[in-house]
């Protein structure tokens, strides 16, 4: 009790616990603060931190980190080589280094999950809080197509578009996009109902603000935090899609490094030669697990009501 | 004569995130063949009270008592399957709201034979008779139909007399009723306790009241147990309410309105710290 | 909420029956719409997308004559809503034309190979939902012991690994080295004609005839598909039921369960398990779902004979029609599968079952 008069300044921390916070900024770091508490407290979550740190990294500076080219390989003498202390992860059918090819792949995976994420995610949040903040006709339609969109195969209908769009990174990613906003949509609904007849933003139409202003000023940024957790949650389901678009030679298409096309041309030399799609496959597994324990760790550091049992 | 429940010295204690908390802090009760009622606010640890007689404290709260003896059985050394049995047979505990506490996918009548079996052999034909019998005694004009129906279709106070019949079917010797009627409807609440009244008077049983009420309390009650923080601050006969002595208690007492008197402004429980102690 | 009147009059009984029709007409709806929104999207995929749908469905080695003859045939020369009318009228009928690659209508080659896939998912589903319930009630009702972090590891892993990456390591494993799988592929040659296929199932099929050692040599070939897809719909489904089961166990009439001497058992599996039933009738519909589309993938890899080898197959050789009209089936199935949960879900609940 006594050091609240002592002049000695407070620590960081204690600044950020204060029960009274002196201005919004404190509060809301202080908020931020306790929630990653939490967060650190899930041990497999910091993992999952951990490795999407690693996956920025390397494909931030894949340049250094791969010891060989990803596309020249040495078709002379090193085609199908096992692993060995000169190559790590063993050499592909064209004599290509699969350590560095793995490397570069990360650059695409990273290029697919984010462009999805910037597509589909203002879609579903355009899509959900108009729906839910208009409601009437407006929410019974969108909500209708929403609907109809989530009883349809994820995968196969992504494989039709590509089919009728043409293989291709591109493509691949605007089909995967089409295919998972209507989750997103269905959350911010939700999100946006909850709030919508709240005390402020009544306050804010009394002031005159205009439908689309208390939209996007008032209602998506409550709705983001729960659409981020979910978007972290989808994000392995869109590495896995791809890999899988990737594999059936729909996505990413050769010589670019791309995980889920590596294990397709690994897979004529499963038998024999299993170093050449084991490698790949292992990335994506780890790169999709990392994205699994970080949304599960942000589920649960957000949603202070699972965390008390 | 022997007390049917005699407890010394309880604690329960929670793991918390800065030390242990303990929720109950040495309570020391006798019960006999009698209305004993519990009354303290949300948190004073008369619902954990109830709970640790029961042995339905959550597993990660320990229970620790000088003396925890119902009738001859010594609940601190029995083993968890000899609770088990006691449960529903010979103690039973009445929750707060029908609502939550009925099993919504399970026919009333299915969860009141389901004590009866636990407990006794008993045929199906029979189970079903005393099944019936025991909704007719809970005062429900049409137990055949009421015995197939599920929780939902029912009212609140329906559900609660359910579940008392649900819970007395074995005929149990204690009953716990933890805030039995706060869920209900006040009409309500005032039929369902005097079905209590009768069926615990009848039966002989003896009844730990528990609840927020210090009003309804004293008026049901033979006897009446304040508890504030976890522990008992005062204990006096219904009928000596007036002459309570603890500062706490008055502090309950002053906050009943009473018809005739200025309620401005309104008085507010003062809690001392030391009371605590 | 008030005790059910005892005036049941003809007041309340029109008073139900204008609630079931209601309830019918938002049903028929749901469905008219859901599949139209289908349609249109794969209308939508396979004539608004390519530039030349003729030379989408034929490839570009096509002679004119038979391009021409062909554009006459899809009605491309009408307006686009009476070709979208005509394409619906055909779906419905279950014409998706002919395939490129086969040669066959699109429908009959489907119909011949979709139990395969339907067998491969459903057993699939079966060993999900038989080692996944359990998983998942262990782990909640063992919270936070090492069982529990043992079933959440095994589930995440399902989430996050690449179905085609999985079943060629087992290949590997299983087959390559182990040899207790059998070469990719439905049945051996050397049994292929030793019994006839009645019902397309062909585990039913030679059971019901007898033969044992067609039996055996299917199972040989069906276990690493159906067990990978098992492994996968365990992962969904052992989650959902912790989580189900976790929130159940946290009520009230848990307690009361307890309070009347249940023991732990009948209350996780009775009364906790019971209550968890209904949401996870969704959950096991929707694995199956997915395991159809997982489908697509998997018997790539297995050589599986089903539909999503069609649908690949036809992918490769740019037979569009065949294509459409497989993801239409799955949407199909999809959709009736939702629709189904939904009904299943309303007969466990019994609060939604009456009103």
């Amino acid at each position: 009790m006594s050091d609240m008069i002592s002049p000695t300044p407070l620590s960081w921390r204690e600044w950020l616990m204060t029960e009274r916070p002196g201005s919004r900024t404190q509060a809301r770091l202080g908020r931020t603060y306790t929630t990653w508490l939490r967060f650190c407290e899930n041990k497999l979550a910091l993992l999952g931190l951990l490795i999407l740190l690693l996956l920025l990294l390397t494909a931030a500076f894949a340049d250094l980190l791969a010891p060989y080219s990803p596309y020249i390989g040495n078709l002379k003498d090193e085609r199908l080589l096992a692993p060995s202390a000169l190559h790590w992860f063993g050499t592909d059918d064209q004599g290509r280094d699969i350590l560095s090819r793995v490397i570069y792949g990360s650059r695409l995976t990273l290029f697919v999950v984010i462009l999805v994420a910037i597509i589909a995610a203002p879609v579903g949040l355009l899509i959900g809080t108009v729906s839910g903040y208009a409601g009437g006709w407006i929410d019974a339609v969108l909500m209708r197509i929403t609907d109809i969109f989530l009883a349809f195969p994820k995968l196969v209908l992504a494989l039709a578009f590509v089919a009728a769009l043409g293989p291709g990174i591109e493509n691949a990613v605007l089909a995967i996009a089409i295919t998972s906003w209507p989750p997103y949509a269905r959350i911010a609904r939700a999100e946006t109902m909850t709030f919508r007849n709240a005390d402020y933003i009544s306050a804010v139409q009394l002031m005159g603000a205009s439908p689309m202003r208390i939209v996007l000023r008032h209602i998506m940024p409550l709705c983001m935090p729960s659409l981020i957790v979910r978007v972290t949650l989808d994000m392995a389901g869109i590495i896995l899609t791809a890999a899988g678009l990737g594999f059936l030679g729909l996505g990413a298409q050769p010589p670019l490094p791309e995980w889920g096309a590596m294990i397709a041309s690994g897979r004529r030399f499963i038998l024999d030669q299993w170093w050449v799609a084991a490698a790949p496959g292992a990335a994506i597994l780890i790169v999709s697990l990392g994205f699994n324990l970080l949304g599960d760790g942000l589920r649960d550091a957000l949603d202070p009501k699972e965390e008390g049992r | 004569m022997k007390p049917l429940l005699d407890i010394e010295d309880l604690r329960v204690t929670f793991p918390g995130r800065s030390g242990p908390i303990q929720a109950v802090r040495g309570v020391s009760l006798k019960l006999g063949r009698e209305r004993l009622g519990i009354v303290g606010e949300s948190g004073s640890g008369k619902s954990q009270t109830g709970r640790a007689i029961m042995g339905l404290t959550p597993p990660q709260a320990t229970v620790t008592a000088k003396k925890m003896m119902f009738n001859d059985i010594d609940l601190l050394t029995a083993s968890p399957k000899q609770r088990r049995s006691l449960r529903g047979k010979q103690m039973a505990m009445i929750l707060q709201d029908p609502k939550y506490s009925l099993n919504p996918v399970m026919t009333i009548g299915r969860q009141i034979i389901e004590t009866l079996k636990t407990h006794e052999k008993v045929s199906r034909a029979e189970a079903r008779d005393r099944a019936l019998a025991m909704l007719e005694a809970v005062q429900i004009r049409e137990p055949k139909r009421v015995f197939d129906l599920h929780p939902h279709e029912v009212s609140g106070g329906m559900g609660q007399r359910a579940m008392i019949a649900m819970m007395l079917v074995a005929g149990p010797e204690l009953l716990i009723a933890d805030e039995p009627t706060s869920a209900l409807d006040v009409t309500v609440q005032l039929e369902v306790l005097a079905i209590l009244d009768r069926l615990v008077a009848d039966r002989g049983m003896g009844l730990l009241f528990i609840s927020h009420d210090l009003r309804l309390v004293s008026t049901f009650c033979d006897r009446v147990i304040v508890m504030y923080a976890g522990k008992i601050v005062e204990e006096l006969a219904s009928a000596d309410l007036a002459n309570a002595q603890h500062p706490y208690t008055r502090g309950l007492l002053n906050s009943l309105p009473r018809i005739g008197q200025d309620r401005h402004p309104l008085p507010v429980l003062d809690r001392k710290p030391e009371w605590a102690l | 909420m008030s005790p059910i009147p005892t005036q049941a009059g003809a007041g309340r009984t029109s008073a139900r029956a204008r609630s079931l029709f209601l309830a019918t007409v938002r049903f028929l709806v749901i469905v008219v719409t859901t599949y139209l929104g289908l349609l249109a999207v794969t209308f939508f995929i396979g004539r608004v997308i390519p530039i030349d749908p003729v030379l989408a469905v034929l490839g570009d080695r096509a002679p004119q004559r038979v391009v021409d003859r062909v554009r006459e045939e899809m009605g491309l020369n009408l307006p686009i809503y009476q070709q979208f009318f005509i394409y619906v009228k055909g779906a419905l009928q279950g014409n998706f034309g002919t395939s490129v690659l086969t040669t066959n209508q699109v429908m009959d080659d489907i119909r011949r190979v979709f139990p395969a896939t339907i067998e491969l998912a459903t057993l699939g589903t079966i060993i999900g939902a038989l080692f996944g319930i359990p998983l998942g009630v262990l782990a909640a009702v063992k919270r936070g012991s090492l069982a529990d972090q043992i079933v959440r590891v095994i589930g995440l892993i399902g989430y996050s690994v690449p179905i085609f990456w999985l079943a060629l390591l087992s290949l590997v494993v299983f087959y390559a080295k182990l040899q207790w799988a059998a070469f990719p592929g439905r049945v051996d040659v050397v049994y292929e004609y030793s019994f006839t296929p009645v019902t397309g199932f062909y585990l039913i099929d030679a059971t019901m005839q007898g033969a044992w050692d067609v039996l055996w040599d299917l199972i040989r070939h069906i276990a690493l598909p159906a067990g990978l897809l098992g492994y996968f719909s365990l992962a969904y489904i052992s989650r959902m039921t912790r989580s189900f089961m976790l929130n159940e166990l946290s009520q009230e009439y848990i307690v009361a369960a307890r309070a009347k001497g249940l023991s732990e058992t009948r209350i996780i599996w009775g009364h906790a398990l019971r209550n968890a039933a209904v949401p996870l009738v969704t959950v096991i519909a929707l694995s199956y779902a997915g395991l159809l589309e997982g489908s697509v993938l998997t018997e790539t890899v297995f050589a599986w004979p089903g539909l999503g080898l069609y649908i690949t197959n036809s992918l490769q050789n740019a037979d569009m029609n065949a294509v459409l009209g497989g993801t239409i089936v799955i949407g199909s199935v999809f959709i009736a599968i939702n629709l189904l949960s939904d009904l299943l879900y309303r007969t466990l609940d019994p609060r939604t079952r009456t009103r």
